[in-house]
């Protein structure tokens, strides 16, 4: 047999193996995941980023035929920041379209709602979401699991970076709801084990346009750090009135959390020398060879980089994928014993783990600056980083602590 | 204390200054017509988003203080004329409820045409830092807003007591019928209140653009706090809108002083107070709703 002849013949035969094999695949039910989101609203820059990552996720799976032969669908729906809409459209998700799995969830009260539905209805919940109780009693369940950090890793991570670097005292102003309360309180730990003063805070409404009225006061006090914990458009607007009073040039600003999708939208000049914790930034690409392959996946089918949220997305949907795989079975107690029997992943930013106890996510983050006008790389080359802090267990709290006997 | 106070009086009486702009419109457009606009929310951030295009294409952010308003009180135009219109003479509802279903049509239709991601307008370089106030720094860009708003109100002030056409409009507020059996065409009037009250709002959206940020829901609590305003200073009433947007200004920047939680919630206290005491408004007439 010549070697024409060899290729003609394995083309056919892969032909009538091969096809067959795909026409099942399609015949297969997809496997259909969830995924609620605040498409709309102050949160919606973050919302289109982890859009993004999840379809780019489900695109490289199938990509490769799917999960165990299975298609993967994403199907995404707009919780506009409201629990009662948020748990409303999760329950449509797995009731009407069938979705054995979440992966989603943005604002931290938000995602509380969709939990309470994956529970009731026994779907596995991947949190994209930075939340301290999702992964603690009462509100966890051993098929809730937590992609994303959470407060009190950010904020003692951050924080004490910030006391130790930055100056030690420091006000705090704070979005009233859970995730800005988690973050106040344990940054107000972190300053007081680190010695340092709080000035005062200020909790304001989550989601206000208006910061001046919180400013003359702040500005009074003068304190060397001021600590925002204001997300999303909040965080645009807040940066803008801060810089407007001249505030900047009177302190320090720090935040537990930068989000290269509002670095973007308010620019460079708005976040110059603002320093904050953030769990992955493409530039990242240069030193970890799973951050290129996803910034490089984002790159060709988006013409930009990955955000931050999106990496959590993209990783939260290639887990499902990866416990689907490694469980043979799309039930979530199945796929949730196989997550926690091998723990250890890595689609984006170099090792995580599922911890045993609480099914959270353990992984380094870094401290980045904003780079301001003219030390910018591109549309988005932001940051610099100015610090790695490698993932451990004990900055976030204990099992026991987390009522996890 | 003092000081600070100080700042926090001047801060109020810009927060106050965007309330009043929003809040005219609205008074104006229900004394005369008796309608309530529910899309005033979505002109004051058209206007938000007309100004960062306009500047975007022109670079200047002084003619998209111009022409921004006008671009949203054409759309105001064309509203009353096509949608508003046909609705005179029936229940109040009816336009309330147009409005309402317009404000979620243009919110969906900025999201289609220039994405849910938000946008950032920045002040023009003139007006960029701050001043000493005596008190303490006061960002220039805010003290602008003040002057130009002191500006409009003035103007429209002349506007209304020292022409004809302001003439033709307090009165077909007060009795429409007698003024249209003086021979007045009173809709092209109305056409015109509907463009002005239009026109503010988006004056506001594009002053507010630069302080705040702009994204496609910018205007739904906004539009609410306004009508707080219209409510506090009677319905209908110019010189209520005014007075009662300066007081709410201050109600919110004071309370945030003294206790941030309650700022939000004050501004329905003085709400609820002010309509216990006073059922028809600080400046109200009685019988206007009915």
């Amino acid at each position: 047999m010549n070697r024409r002849a060899f290729l003609a013949t394995s083309a056919a035969a892969a032909a009538t193996v091969g096809f067959p094999a795909i026409g099942r695949a399609q015949s297969k039910e997809p496997l259909r995941i969830g995924c609620p989101l605040p498409l709309t609203g102050p949160f919606a820059a973050l919302a289109a980023d982890m859009q993004r990552g999840a379809v780019l996720a489900a695109d490289e799976l199938n990509a490769k035929g799917g999960v165990m032969g299975r298609k993967v669908e994403v199907l995404f729906r707009d919780d506009q920041l409201k629990p009662a809409i948020g748990a409303q459209r999760t329950k449509e998700l797995i009731e009407n379209e069938r979705v054995q799995f979440i992966v989603g969830g943005l604002a931290a009260h938000v995602q509380m709602a969709i939990n309470e539905q994956t529970k009731k209805s026994k779907v596995l919940f991947i949190s994209t979401s930075q939340s301290d109780e999702i992964s603690a009693k009462p509100d966890t369940s051993p098929i809730t699991f937590h992609e994303a950090l959470n407060p009190t890793i950010t904020s003692r991570v951050v924080g004490t970076w910030v006391a130790q670097n930055l100056g030690k005292k420091w006000w705090i102003i704070y979005a009233d709801y859970a995730w800005g309360k988690q973050n106040n309180a344990v940054l107000t730990e972190v300053l007081k084990k680190q010695g340092g003063t709080l000035l005062g805070t200020t909790p304001y409404p989550l989601g206000s346009a208006e910061f001046s009225a919180h400013l003359p006061k702040i500005q009074a006090a003068k304190p060397e750090v001021l600590m925002n914990v204001a997300p999303g458009a909040d965080n645009v607007a807040l940066h803008k009135q801060v810089i407007s009073y001249g505030m900047k040039k009177e302190m320090k600003i720090a935040q537990p959390l930068h989000w290269i999708s509002y670095l973007k939208e308010g620019g460079a000049e708005l976040y110059q020398d603002v320093y904050g914790g953030i769990n992955w930034y493409w530039e990242l690409q240069d030193q970890i060879p799973s951050a290129k392959k996803f910034v490089e996946g984002s790159m060709k089918k988006y013409g930009l980089p990955p955000g931050d949220y999106a990496a959590y997305s993209y990783s939260g949907v290639l887990e499902v994928a990866r416990g689907v795989e490694l469980a043979k079975s799309t039930e979530a107690d199945a796929v949730a014993n196989a997550l926690r029997k091998s723990p250890t992943y890595d689609h984006f930013k170099g090792k995580q783990w599922w911890r045993a106890c609480d099914n959270k996510s353990f992984q380094d983050m870094w401290i980045g600056r904003g780079r301001g006008p003219g030390q910018t790389k591109g549309d988005w080359g932001l940051l610099d980083l100015v610090a790695k802090v490698s993932a451990n267990e004990e900055y976030d709290r204990t099992c026991a602590e987390k009522g996890h006997a | 204390m003092l000081t600070a106070l100080a700042a926090q009086l001047f801060t109020g009486l810009v927060l106050g200054m965007i309330f009043v702009l929003l809040a005219i419109g609205l008074s104006l457009i229900f004394g005369l017509m008796t309608v309530v606009n529910f899309s005033h929310g979505s002109f004051y951030m058209l206007g938000a988003y007309l100004g960062f295009f306009v500047v975007g294409y022109t670079k200047n952010f002084w003619l998209a203080l111009l022409i921004a308003p006008l671009l949203v009180g054409v759309l105001g135009l064309g509203v009353e004329r096509f949608l508003i219109r046909p609705l005179y003479g029936r229940s109040i509802d009816d336009p309330l409820l147009l409005t309402f279903g317009l404000s979620a049509v243009i919110i969906e239709v900025v999201r289609l045409t220039w994405g849910k991601i938000g946008l950032s307008l920045d002040p023009p370089r003139a007006l960029t830092g701050a001043v000493n106030l005596g008190f303490g720094m006061f960002p220039t860009y805010r003290l602008f807003v003040i002057v130009i708003t002191a500006l409009v109100l003035v103007g429209l002030w002349l506007f209304l007591e020292r022409t004809n056409v302001g003439l033709v409009i307090r009165g077909g507020s007060r009795d429409p019928l007698m003024v249209r059996a003086l021979g007045i065409d009173l809709r092209r009037v109305w056409l015109l209140v509907f463009g002005i009250g239009s026109a503010l709002a988006g004056l506001a959206g594009i002053l507010a653009g630069p302080m705040r940020s702009v994204y496609a829901e910018m205007g739904v609590t906004t539009v609410i706090e306004s009508f707080v305003v219209v409510v506090v200073g009677g319905m209908g009433s110019l010189p209520g809108a005014i007075v009662a947007g300066l007081l709410i200004g201050q109600v919110v920047s004071v309370t945030t002083f003294f206790a941030p939680k309650l700022a939000e919630i004050n501004v329905f206290l003085v709400m609820a107070l002010v309509l216990l005491l006073r059922p028809s408004g600080l400046f109200g007439e009685a019988g206007l709703m009915e």
